[in-house]
């Protein structure tokens, strides 16, 4: 059996335990803010943008794009996997590499090969360790703070590869960020682009008649092969802030049920504590009252 | 004047401008118009630039503007731009610094690949800022 000093040092050193996952806790909520502001600052541009281009693709028309183009045969595909650096967040990690595990998977029992590009040290470690081809990584930026460049930039290269067909499709999971008890990982196809739907007209019917009657400069198919690139970066951002506040939640959840779990665990010890220390105090009255009775005798 | 326009400046990251505004100018890829209130639904893309507008008091303030497009309508101008700061925002110093950077990576590379293009694109916008900036008041 422990010894008295032995659950007491146990005790403490569960308390400091306890102190830093409720200090995590709490930076993982005020970054959460953060993050969650950035998000609901990005709201109206990626709202109007759909808006734009929903309007604009119907108004162009048929007119292919190599960006819509869907390639018949496939021979290698690119996965775009946001995970984020740190771990100590549950299961998020885990749950964002086993969907790309997934779809790898898929691909690769239908021949074709795939490639990554990695935003986050934990999809990266995963790809190395299984010795995976990994195109270009990034680091530091989900989970911080970052602009649209880093998008911007990484969505060129993406399309870039794309045109010069060193690859046939690209494809982005990413954590979908519901509610502070909910992030799923989610799948989605970045290149070629998906047909646009145009935006929900049954709502604005007096929008509509105005957006069908714009004047485009320079013309539409040449608007839409402006936009259409852009469309790529604005999914990749908003792919990113989501995963950056998903990868906040999970850890808030994650510290929380790890403080809690603390707690159960000193009020036990604590428990084991007072019963050891009163059958110490008992033994000992035992000895004195046996002394003192021998005395007597 | 028939009355204001509600002009819309909108970065991924923030509302940069969100008021009434007599009249707003802006650099579309097929050269600088203004719109003023009852313009007919117009779609461009924009050049990097300085775009600019008269607030509903009178005074004129100017918007450096780079990787954006623009929408009109009657009552309405929406700027959707990669960046966009107000004159009073924009960073001289680190404008200047990039300035020097993009120069010192177009001398280096002649040819016309993406390093270059970016470069020189970069360099854009760093003597856009830099002239906005400057600009006296």
């Amino acid at each position: 059996m422990a010894t008295l000093k032995d659950i007491k040092t146990k005790i403490s050193a569960v308390k400091k335990t306890q102190q830093i996952t409720k200090a995590m806790n709490m930076v993982a909520a005020s970054k959460l803010r953060g993050a969650q502001t950035s998000m609901e600052g990005f709201r109206p541009y990626s709202a109007k943008f759909a808006e734009v281009l929903g309007s604009l693709a119907e108004k162009a028309g048929e007119e292919t794009n190599p960006l819509l183009e869907v390639r018949e045969e496939v021979e290698k595909v690119h996965i775009v996997l946001c995970t984020s650096d740190r771990g100590l967040c549950g299961g998020f990690n885990a749950n964002l590499i086993s969907k790309a595990k997934a779809l790898k998977k898929e691909k690769e029992e239908q021949g074709i090969d795939v490639v990554f590009t990695v935003f986050g040290k934990k999809g990266r470690d995963w790809c190395r360790k299984n010795q995976f081809e990994i195109v270009s990584e990034h680091i530091g930026v989900v989970g911080g703070r970052f602009g649209f460049h880093v998008a911007a930039t990484s969505g060129q290269k993406l399309i870039q590869g794309f045109l010069d067909n060193t690859y046939d499709e690209v494809y982005i999971v990413y954590s979908e960020f519901m509610s502070m008890a909910r992030q799923v990982p989610v799948l989605k196809q970045l290149l070629p682009i998906l047909p646009i739907t145009p935006a929900e007209h049954e709502a604005e019917t007096e929008e509509t008649t105005y957006l069908a009657e714009h004047i485009c400069e320079p013309s539409p198919q040449e608007l839409l092969g402006e936009l259409l690139p852009k469309n790529v970066y604005v999914q990749l951002y908003s792919a990113l802030l989501e995963t950056s506040t998903s990868e906040h939640a999970a850890r808030m959840a994650a510290m929380d049920n790890a403080t809690k779990a603390c707690k159960d665990m000193i009020e036990n010890l604590t428990l084991v504590y007072n019963k050891a220390r009163q059958a110490a105090i008992t033994a000992e009255l035992m000895d004195i009252v046996g002394g003192a009775e021998a005395l007597k005798g | 004047m028939a009355g204001n326009i509600k002009l819309e400046v909108v970065t991924p990251e923030k509302y940069v401008v969100d008021e009434e505004v007599q009249i707003a100018v802006a650099p579309g890829s097929l050269g600088e118009f203004g719109v003023l209130i009852g313009h007919t639904p117009f779609l461009t893309t924009l050049r990097t630039g300085a775009m600019h507008y008269t607030d509903a008091k009178g005074a004129e303030r100017f918007i450096f503007v780079s990787g954006g497009f623009a929408e009109a309508l009657p009552d309405k101008v929406t700027v959707l731009a990669e960046s966009a700061e107000r004159r009073k925002d924009i960073d001289l110093e680190r404008a200047k610094a990039a300035m020097e950077r993009a120069e010192e990576r177009l001398a280096k590379s002649q040819s016309e690949d993406i390093d270059f293009n970016r470069a020189r694109a970069a360099l854009e916008r760093a003597l856009h800022r830099i002239r906005i900036a400057e600009t006296s008041r």
